[in-house]
């Protein structure tokens, strides 16, 4: 049996919990540190499956207020994904008008997970 | 002349809180005066995400987190003034302000509420050596030009200081194809939030160099290299430490200031350490009916505490503009000092009249270095009503305690509050 201990710091809210996972045999036995739920879940996954939230704008066509309209994906997707996702988003854009949560662009790098508006414009 | 029950300047997170709060309860007329052609301020620009977690309970990023609260403004029937510049406001509360649509608008404000936000610190305040290339720019500015326009400043980026948009914009850069050689920090810790080192920082392997400042801008038309320094405990560069980094941009991430132009010429005291008004448990600055909220007051780390905050200045700006309407005095304040102390900064409010403070009051306060392992106390002249261990305490996180109205009252007369750090 091998025990590993972990320190992060937790990235969920501001507060940045210092976190402390315990692995066994390379599966999580212990998270302490943390202050509310999700920093357990965010503990067990950065150790794992690291996954982030990326934001980025695109460019918006037939807008009078805006020439680019932030974007963000709609849930986490594989920390490795992050600049995939980026690539991705590349090319698009958004047609006015556009409201937040639109998609503006489906399964984006094959996450499965959706871009979406964050504004209106 | 224009009448408002409320005047609010600027329409930024803290102005639109602010006025939303103002119109509750009674139907008084609330005007935000905005310079820009839209609301939300500041937060049009912070696409990233980590916003409303306190207000929401979600993590919403800038843009989402202020159209909820614009879309609730103007539910609550708040009135605009937007692409108007304020140029004054008199002590009586008269606010001019001029715009290309309406030419110059005079309104006479019931109350008003400071809520013009902040501006960071620029190069010019900082000193540095070498000529004035193109590919200098405040973080907030690239932020802009790459969120909002759709454009990169540049390729090959030096940021100097860590505060939290210099860190943000670490990695939008690093994301927007641009590589980042470094992160600069002059003091030897951080002037942002960790959880900002961890994911913009060390999710990128960008180096942060702590007691290391730029000493060099090399190039005449565009940087084409800035030169970096270790600096001692004295914070002066330490010869012989100098490494060049070929760059075409060097970022600003040093310091914002609460632009308080205007409060000075309303004749409103402005603190030394704040650099904004002096306030009491109202909110309300050295001159009365005129109350401040947001970064103008005091730069926060954490838009959702903006907003708590602006809400309380809106409810007490409405309750003054109220008692001028109905010809009523307000009571008569008895005004206790806070005291900082012990490492502790400054706090917001700077005084408390225990007679006219809610239930619960929230103290803000910042330290002024690290701390570990410390107690934030609070003394009622000699006496400790309050101690609350933390395990660090730090400059770049804004803090907090709440003070019992119950607590002040049953000390009977008091000349002094003080907030003061202790070993724990």
């Amino acid at each position: 049996m091998t025990e590993e201990k972990r320190r992060l710091t937790c990235i969920r809210c501001p507060r940045g919990c210092a976190l402390e996972v315990t692995l066994v045999d390379g599966v999580v036995a212990t998270v302490t540190g943390n202050s509310c739920r999700r920093g357990d879940v965010y503990a067990r996954a950065e150790v794992t499956n690291p996954t982030r939230v990326v934001t980025s704008s695109v460019p918006v066509a037939g807008s009078a207020t805006a020439h680019m309209v932030s974007v963000k994906t709609a849930g986490d997707v594989p920390k490795g994904a992050v600049f995939s996702v980026m690539e991705a988003l590349r090319d698009v854009t958004v047609q006015a008008p556009v409201r937040i949560g639109d998609v503006a662009l489906a399964n984006v790098a094959g996450t499965g997970v959706d871009v979406v508006a964050t504004r209106n414009a | 002349m224009r009448h408002a029950d409320v005047v609010v300047i600027g329409g930024g997170p803290a102005g639109l809180a602010a006025a939303i709060a103002a119109r509750q309860g009674a139907d008084r007329s609330v005007l935000v005066i905005e310079r820009d052609v839209k609301l939300d301020g500041i937060l049009n620009q912070c696409i990233h995400n980590g916003f409303g977690l306190i207000t929401f309970n979600e993590e919403l990023t800038g843009p989402e987190y202020a159209a909820r609260f614009e879309q609730r403004a103007r539910e609550a029937g708040v009135d605009f003034l937007l692409d108007s510049m304020v140029l004054d406001i008199s002590n009586d509360r008269v606010v001019t302000c001029v715009s290309a649509g309406h030419g110059l608008v005079q309104v006479q404000a019931g109350a008003v509420v400071l809520a013009m936000g902040c501006r960071e610190r620029p190069r010019g305040a900082l000193n540095i050596p070498g000529f004035r290339p193109a590919g200098v720019y405040t973080a907030g500015t690239a932020q802009r030009l790459v969120n909002i326009e759709g454009l990169m400043p540049g390729r090959e980026v030096v940021i100097l200081g860590s505060g939290d948009i210099g860190l943000i914009m670490a990695r939008r850069m690093t994301l927007e194809g641009a590589h980042v050689a470094c992160v600069a920090e002059l003091m030897p810790f951080s002037g942002g939030l960790k959880r900002n080192i961890v994911q913009c920082l060390d999710d990128f392997q960008i180096p942060l160099l702590l007691s290391h400042t730029v000493t060099r801008v090399e190039g005449e038309k565009r940087v084409e290299a800035v030169w970096v320094s270790e600096v001692d405990e004295h914070l002066r560069p330490i010869p012989g430490t100098e490494v060049r980094y070929p760059c075409d941009t060097l970022l600003l991430s040093v310091g914002l200031l609460p632009e308080n132009e205007l409060s000075r010429q309303a004749g409103v005291e402005l603190s030394r350490v704040t650099r904004g008004p002096v306030v009491n448990e109202s909110l309300e600055t050295s001159v009365p009916g005129i109350f401040a909220c947001g970064n103008v007051l005091h730069v926060h780390d954490l838009v959702d505490y903006v907003s708590q905050e602006a809400a309380v200045a809106g409810a007490h700006a409405a309750a003054f503009a109220d008692a001028q309407a109905a010809g009523r005095e307000l009571a008569a304040a008895h005004e206790v000092p806070v005291e900082a102390a012990g490492g502790i900064r400054y706090t917001v409010p700077q005084s408390i009249d225990p007679a006219r403070m809610p239930d619960r009051l929230t103290v803000r306060f910042r330290v002024g270095g690290v701390y570990e392992h410390r107690a934030v106390c609070v003394y009622l002249d000699g006496e400790r009503i309050l101690r609350r261990k933390r395990d660090i305490l730090v400059p770049g996180q804004m803090e907090q305690v709440d003070l019992r109205r119950e607590d002040l009252l049953a000390h009977g007369t008091l000349d002094k509050i003080t907030l003061t750090l202790e070993e724990a």
